[in-house]
């Protein structure tokens, strides 16, 4: 990957293109501030700048004082140092080996050499271990607040279709190893839309059934109709019992905690258009390492949270 | 005649001559190798000519100006690539015409925001941004929610295959009709969802 922001050209006459011009013209440059120096005139002579004359009035021709005509000298000696030591010409990289690519490269070999000591000792050890690990804790919240909180919030309480991670309800397995996976890997999640297959007083009747699930339903005979419908189609996800289902991220449907809303409106929306949840793989973003801290924060942060508040304050 | 500065500024003729000729050796230099230089003119591995969907999206992005507070450039510094990922490469714009790197971020640096959120996240955040990132002050493109209008989109992908983007004709023929009921906001997180994917952190950048 040497070549990213190095040269490497269609063909091979470029550089020596590139070369040949750049050093002509330093060259055209001393031989122009040779040519058009003059030499100071003998003492008591008065030497004239070509034959014009201005109302009686003659122009000088003296040299430039030395300093300053050398400092022009000084300029093209630069340019030829500048050349032989940074790669400006091409067909050679220079003395110093100097490049933008090797710059960065420096930079991020010298952080490696003191982050990737601490990542590996905490990548030889499980994710639950590190999850009561202090150090570990606060770089797991520092990258926290640096990659998840857009979806997440700053106070991992989500929004809507953004998972609250702290309240002790997990869509996908929460357990240390299962956030991991979640991270690294990813999910999608898939409720498939159903205004197409049925009919709009059996999406109604589902949702009022879905209500009743957590004891919040007003129309008996409505729950009556949709538990025939939920038993049929919604169950092969959310379960016979309406408890979902971690391997496939089906939401827990007899809690008060709702990733959409919980809402009749909400839930009939939610039967008629689907929802499609995504959680974008991090692995090859943020590498495994910095993933296996996330997943022991976010772990500890969950049981913590968890057990200071049992009941999620999150509005059906 | 003798080659001297009071030779030369006497004949305007010859001092514009020269000057033109002395200036252009910064631009043969500088300039005209670029156009031959394989990682600014190749396409990196993996990248597409955009597809119509994308095309019209990265037009709206244009219209809308979030050149002004998104840039699409990481550079080579490591405080950027552990933020954005690696660092931007030529070959990742060739398609671009013109090129959205910007100079200003308002808001974050966009050129590998592909994939880092999913398409309803673009929906929300576009539609009023606080909604996911409250002290976001990113203006509200809520009315990005209706079909897509202006030239068709074919008629934009005939005029990239003329400047070299190889586009097949047939991509052409069907580029209006794998564009038919999407909304400006589709086009967009589209255009969002596909930028910077080819250059992957894991596989290393150095």
């Amino acid at each position: 990957m040497n070549d990213l922001l190095g040269s490497g050209f269609l063909a091979p006459g470029w550089g020596w293109y590139v070369a040949i011009l750049t050093v002509l013209s330093l060259l055209a440059c001393l031989w122009i501030l040779r040519a058009n120096s003059t030499k100071k005139a003998a003492t008591g002579e008065v030497k004239l700048h070509g034959q014009n004359e201005w109302d009686g009035l003659r122009e000088y021709d003296n040299p430039l004082p030395k300093w300053w005509s050398n400092l022009f000298y000084i300029t093209v000696i630069f340019a030829f140092a500048y050349l032989l030591l940074y790669p400006g010409l091409i067909v050679t990289n220079g003395l110093l080996g100097w490049s933008t690519a090797s710059l960065y490269r420096d930079e991020v070999k010298e952080m490696k050499a003191e982050t990737d000591p601490i990542f590996d000792a905490y990548s030889k050890q499980d994710v639950k271990t590190v999850s009561a690990d202090k150090g570990a804790l606060k770089i797991g919240a520092r990258l926290f607040q640096t990659y998840c909180v857009q979806c997440h919030g700053t106070d991992m309480r989500g929004s809507k279709g953004f998972p609250n991670l702290v309240d002790n309800d997990w869509l996908y397995p929460g357990t240390p190893e299962g956030i991991k996976t979640t991270i690294l890997e990813g999910r999608n999640g898939m409720m498939p839309a159903f205004a197409s297959v049925l009919k709009p007083d059996q999406i109604t009747d589902a949702a009022q059934y879905v209500l009743s699930l957590s004891g919040r339903s007003t129309a008996p005979d409505a729950v009556g109709r949709g538990e025939v419908t939920f038993k049929q189609i919604c169950s092969a996800c959310h379960g016979l019992d309406g408890k979902g289902n971690v391997a496939l991220g089906a939401p827990n449907l007899t809690d008060s905690i709702w990733l959409y809303g919980g809402s009749l409106a909400t839930i009939v929306e939610t039967l008629n258009k689907g929802r499609q949840g995504q959680m974008p793989a991090q692995k090859d973003t943020l590498g495994e390492a910095r993933v296996h801290l996330l997943a022991a924060y976010v772990y500890a942060q969950s049981q913590e949270q968890a057990q200071s508040q049992p009941q999620s304050n999150r509005k059906p | 005649m003798k080659f001297t500065h009071d030779t030369i500024e006497r004949k305007t003729g010859l001092l514009i001559a020269l000057v033109i000729f002395v200036v252009s050796i910064g631009g043969l230099v500088e300039i005209v190798p670029l156009f031959f230089q394989k990682n600014l003119i190749e396409p990196v591995a993996g990248l597409k000519p955009y597809d119509p969907l994308r095309l019209v999206g990265r037009d709206i992005y244009v219209r809308e100006g979030c050149y002004n507070c998104h840039s699409q450039m990481i550079r080579p510094f490591r405080a950027e690539t552990e933020r954005y990922g690696p660092y931007s490469v030529a070959g990742e714009f060739v398609y671009d015409r013109p090129f959205q790197w910007g100079s200003k971020r308002t808001g974050p640096d966009l050129a590998r925001v592909g994939g880092r959120y999913s398409d309803e996240w673009h929906r929300l955040h576009l539609d009023n941004p606080r909604a996911v990132v409250p002290d976001s002050n990113m203006p509200r493109y809520d009315f990005l929610d209706r079909p897509i209008t202006g030239p068709e989109v074919s008629r934009r992908m005939k005029v990239l295959k003329m400047l070299g983007h190889p586009y097949t004709d047939e991509e052409i023929a069907n580029a209006g009709a794998t564009i038919k009921d999407k909304t400006e906001l589709d086009a967009l997180v589209a255009y969002l969802q596909g930028l910077g994917i080819q250059i992957k952190a894991s596989k290393g950048q150095s």
